[in-house]
């Protein structure tokens, strides 16, 4: 369905794609001429290029020539950049031409109605491919910030700006030093340990917890259902600076305060709500005739457990438990309370480089940071997957 | 199964009860069941249950009781908070002579064992200058016991040693463990007994020289004999013989004591008014003792009435200056910001979560990953990412000078003010505003906006009045969880946010760590929390807790 055509595309007439893709021209001319000292030239640079291109394109070469245009085009564009703005220039300017190659075939043999409705006025249209333009920038605002930062790990110095070796793809203007330093500095590397010792041990104390909570919570007749469901979802609630705050009172007046055991304690705390949320969501498609069904056959309720119910809610309990582990692993404000200089973890040692602006290792730790959410990500999606098709749902 | 059982027992004798295998009846076997299920379950929740209690609820409750809790005045200054509450602020006079002399004891014990100043910060937190005059206090308390100090040290130079003040005060008993007591032995000190009728004979000096006993044996690990006594205890022997008759005294060291007590007649004296005005000119301030008086109850409302710019006047609470009315605004910045937050996550979220809920799967999918990707990636991450972004040499100021739209020199702050924290906060709660819409919008059926337009609807009408109102659970959803989440933010407005773009959690954090005013974050923090239990409370009403949804 997604490739069908519903209608028919036809080559629009001269007199709308040339100002079409005119108006597109001058558009990014605007920029380039901004850019390069005046805006009104680049205007008019822009439109009567990009129209001229259009009408080679359109009447002389026509759409059999299209491949050998494309390429032409996407050369004369990275020529162009190169010698106006060297080797940046040289990316701008192919992709320049790689999206204005496209755009005038898109424009003039009417391609951009292939997958619309016959039916749609113009307007509806123009409506059409702007609404895909406002989403596709909600997208761009979703994902530069972290794009951003990866390249800006490479730094070879100590800003937190593109330097303008960088912008030269200079190889001078990159190096590994943040992730050396990262990976030798006492500091840091003490802040892994501790992350890497925290978040393990509460993943388990709210996995094991929450677990059998959940089961527990799932049985038909449970009596105050809604008020525990929703002592157990608070910590996800409760801001977490009243939760810092209030722990950090309780737990100095109990001796935890500045202990690995508080800020373990603490950690799990936050983390039962979403494993209670994620295992709950499994339970629910759970087939409860099977547990009878085992016991029918003698199983004790432990073996029955282990062996037919685990093994169904395992997906669950796994991102359930990465839940878990990502909030302790990226817990910064009860830690900053409840630990104290020894239990320094990754996060916390990042926020004070953050609010202190030291050095870009900050921007290394954060690339590597992203890495391991993309894998957490990758796991958590494919459990999903593999927790929907064990229940029988349509594989998404 | 109710027929097989009942049909399983034999011989039933009354009609009309079934009866289940073993012989109950069938009800009564049921509700047994039933019970057994719904023990087994809360057996399942309760260690879950008990550990939320006590780590999160427990200090939660314990953050509650902190903001009304207000001992440390009583604590601290025991006798004189007890003698002043007859006094009546409001006739303008200062309290009489009995205050003062508990105060001055009461500021002398404190001041030995280093109490004065916390409660001098305390009491700073309402009237300001209280933290130096208890600081300062502390430093020349002596003066007033030193007038006695000094004519009983000229009297008698055993009255400045620690044995022969031992041998008075100390039941035999204990003084002679005491003194074959050494440190050397590692065995715990005798604890100090005062010596039969010495409660009588000379109140106030067995009263402070038990209080200083203590303090030396249990807080400094010192031993009695070797210690002589703080000059308080010297203005209570004073103050004792004046009034007291101790000739039929015949214990240890009576003839000192008869001495002194012939002599103290000619003593000269001082009064505790005039001595506490000599230390410091301000407790002859009426604001001063209007002020101890009004926070010496045991639990005030005064942290509250703090954290809503109002003050305790002895006429009832009051707003406090315009210019020192500064939670006020907070508050309101704070429910400003997250306003404007939840604004724009509907506004950015709601075409993005259209957009996925009408694609076809396969590309719905591999564009909900740019949205869960941030959404997994670290907090820390994303702020730092803002931090780069927005800064004034930071990566979008260089696109905008680079494109010539912005001058060099004036290139746009967008960071350290309001602007930064809503932006770089929108984009940090964004999916949790999308992910709620996605869910909602893939349950409204396409055909119905189809229908609409086929019927004659314009596409905005269709939209409108048809698409629209079904998505509005999944708005509400969505807008709730990013007020509840934005409200108490605390890390990105603190490192964004400058000091126009902060919250309120910036101010509980600043008075937890930096002020130390426990109490105020205690009452603050009970406010926000709530507007947040409140705001819980309306979206476990519309959604539901249990149909929240990770990823």
């Amino acid at each position: 369905m997604a490739n069908a055509i519903l209608t028919e595309i036809k080559k629009q007439p001269l007199s709308f794609t040339l100002p079409t893709v005119g108006a597109a021209g001058a558009f990014a001319g605007l920029f380039i001429g901004t850019a390069q000292g005046s805006g009104l030239l680049g205007i008019v640079v822009g439109a009567l290029l990009l129209a001229g291109l259009a009408y080679v394109a359109m009447e002389v070469l026509g759409h059999e020539k299209e491949r050998m245009f494309k390429y032409g085009i996407i050369a004369l564009f990275l020529v162009a950049g190169y010698l106006a703005g060297g080797v940046p220039g040289l990316v701008v300017g192919g992709l320049f031409g790689w999206f204005f190659s496209f755009f005038i075939y898109w424009i003039g043999e009417g391609r951009y109605r292939a997958k619309l409705a016959p039916y749609l006025t113009a307007g509806q249209v123009l409506w059409h491919y702007s609404f895909l333009v406002i989403a596709g920038s909600i997208f761009v605002f979703l994902i530069t910030p972290i794009l951003v930062v990866m390249p800006l790990s490479f730094n070879a110095e100590n800003f937190f700006t593109f330097t303008p070796e960088m912008l030269r793809f200079d190889p001078e203007g990159y190096s590994l030093r943040h992730y050396r330093n990262f990976f030798t500095s006492n500091e840091w590397q003490s802040a892994l340990r501790n992350s890497l010792m925290i978040a393990p041990a509460a993943t388990i104390l709210s996995v094991s917890f929450g677990t059998l909570a959940a089961i527990g919570l799932s049985q038909p007749h449970v009596p105050f259902r809604r008020a525990i469901m929703a002592i157990l979802i608070s910590p996800m609630i409760v801001p977490l600076i009243i939760s810092a705050a209030g722990m950090y009172f309780f737990y100095s007046r109990i001796g935890l305060q500045g202990t690995y055991l508080g800020v373990v304690l603490a950690h799990a705390a936050l983390g039962i709500p979403f494993v209670i949320i994620t295992v709950t969501a499994t339970l629910v498609g759970f087939d409860r005739s099977l547990t009878r069904a085992a016991a029918n056959m003698g199983a004790n309720p432990v073996t029955t457990f282990f062996r037919v119910q685990m093994p169904l809610i395992l997906p669950g309990v796994i991102s359930g438990g990465l839940f878990a582990f990502i909030t302790s692993f990226d817990e910064v404000v009860v830690v900053l309370f409840v630990g104290s200089a020894k239990q320094q973890t990754l996060p916390w040692q990042m926020f004070i480089g953050l609010r202190e602006q030291i050095s870009p290792t900050i921007l290394a730790v954060a690339t590597i940071l992203v890495g391991v959410s993309i894998c957490l990500l990758t796991v958590v999606e494919l459990l999903r997957r593999r927790s929907e098709r064990l229940r029988g749902m349509s594989p998404g | 199964m109710t027929d097989a059982t009942a049909g399983a027992a034999p011989g039933q004798k009354k009609p009309g009860k079934v009866l289940a295998a073993d012989g109950r009846p069938l009800k009564e076997s049921l509700n047994r069941a039933l019970r057994l299920q719904k023990m087994r379950a809360l057996m399942l929740i309760a260690p879950l249950l008990l550990f939320v209690l006590l780590t999160f609820i427990a200090p939660i409750a314990d953050m509650l009781f902190r903001s009304i809790q207000n001992g440390i005045v009583s604590e601290t200054l025991p006798r004189t908070t007890e003698r002043l509450a007859d006094w009546d602020a409001k006739t303008g006079e200062l309290p009489d002579e009995a205050v003062y002399e508990g105060l001055y004891y009461d500021l002398f014990i404190a001041a030995e064992r280093k109490l004065h100043t916390r409660l001098g910060s305390r009491l700073n937190y309402e009237m300001t200058g209280m933290s130096s005059l208890f600081r300062q206090s502390g430093r020349a308390l002596d003066d007033i016991g030193d007038v006695y100090f000094d004519q009983f040290d000229d009297l008698d130079k055993n009255w400045d040693e620690a044995e022969p003040w031992a041998e008075l005060m100390g039941d035999p008993a204990w003084l002679t463990k005491m003194q074959a007591w050494k440190k050397a032995d590692g065995k715990k000190m005798p604890k100090f007994v005062l010596a039969d009728g010495m409660d009588e004979l000379l109140p106030r000096t067995a009263e402070t020289y038990a209080a200083f006993a203590e303090y030396t044996q249990v807080d400094e690990g010192k031993s009695l004999v070797k210690e002589e006594p703080w000059v308080l205890v010297h203005t209570a022997l004073y103050q004792d013989l004046m009034e007291k008759d101790v000739t039929g005294y015949t214990g240890p060291q009576a003839e000192m004591l008869k001495a002194a007590d012939a002599a103290v007649g000619g003593f000269e004296s001082i009064t505790f008014k005039e001595g506490m005005q000599e230390v410091d000119e301000d407790w002859l301030d009426h604001g001063t003792w209007q002020t101890i008086q009004m926070y010496s109850p045991e639990f005030t409302n005064g942290y509250f009435l703090n954290a809503v710019d109002m003050q305790k006047t002895p006429d009832g609470p009051e707003f406090r200056n315009e210019n020192q009315q500064i939670y006020g605004l907070l508050f309101k910045r704070t429910m400003f910001m997250s306003l404007m937050i939840t604004g724009s996550c509907i506004l950015l979220g709601y075409p993005v979560a259209w957009l996925l809920a009408n694609l076809p799967m396969r590309q719905a999918n591999l564009l909900m990953i740019l949205v869960l990707l941030p959404f997994w990636t670290s907090l820390l991450v994303r702020t730092s990412a803002w931090k780069v972004m927005l800064q004034q040499q930071g990566v979008i100021n260089d696109v905008l000078v680079w494109l010539g739209l912005v001058n060099d020199a004036d290139r746009l702050v967008m960071i350290n003010n309001q602007f930064g924290t809503i932006v770089a906060m929108t984009h940090i709660l964004l999916p949790f505003m999308i992910l709620p819409l996605y869910s909602v919008m893939q349950t409204i059926p396409p055909t119905y906006l189809r229908a609409a337009k086929s019927l004659g609807a314009t596409n905005w009408t269709a939209f409108w009045r048809v698409y629209f109102p079904q998505s509005v659970p999944g708005i509400g959803a969505g807008s709730i969880l990013v007020f509840i989440l934005s409200i108490g933010y605390y890390i990105t407005p603190e490192i964004v946010g400058g000091t126009t773009g902060t919250f309120i959690s910036n101010r509980i954090a600043y008075h937890i760590s930096s002020s130390l005013n426990w109490g105020l974050a205690a009452a603050l923090g009970t406010i926000l929390l709530a507007v947040v239990l409140g705001l819980y409370y309306a979206y476990d009403k519309i959604v539901g807790i249990d149909n929240v949804k990770l990823g």
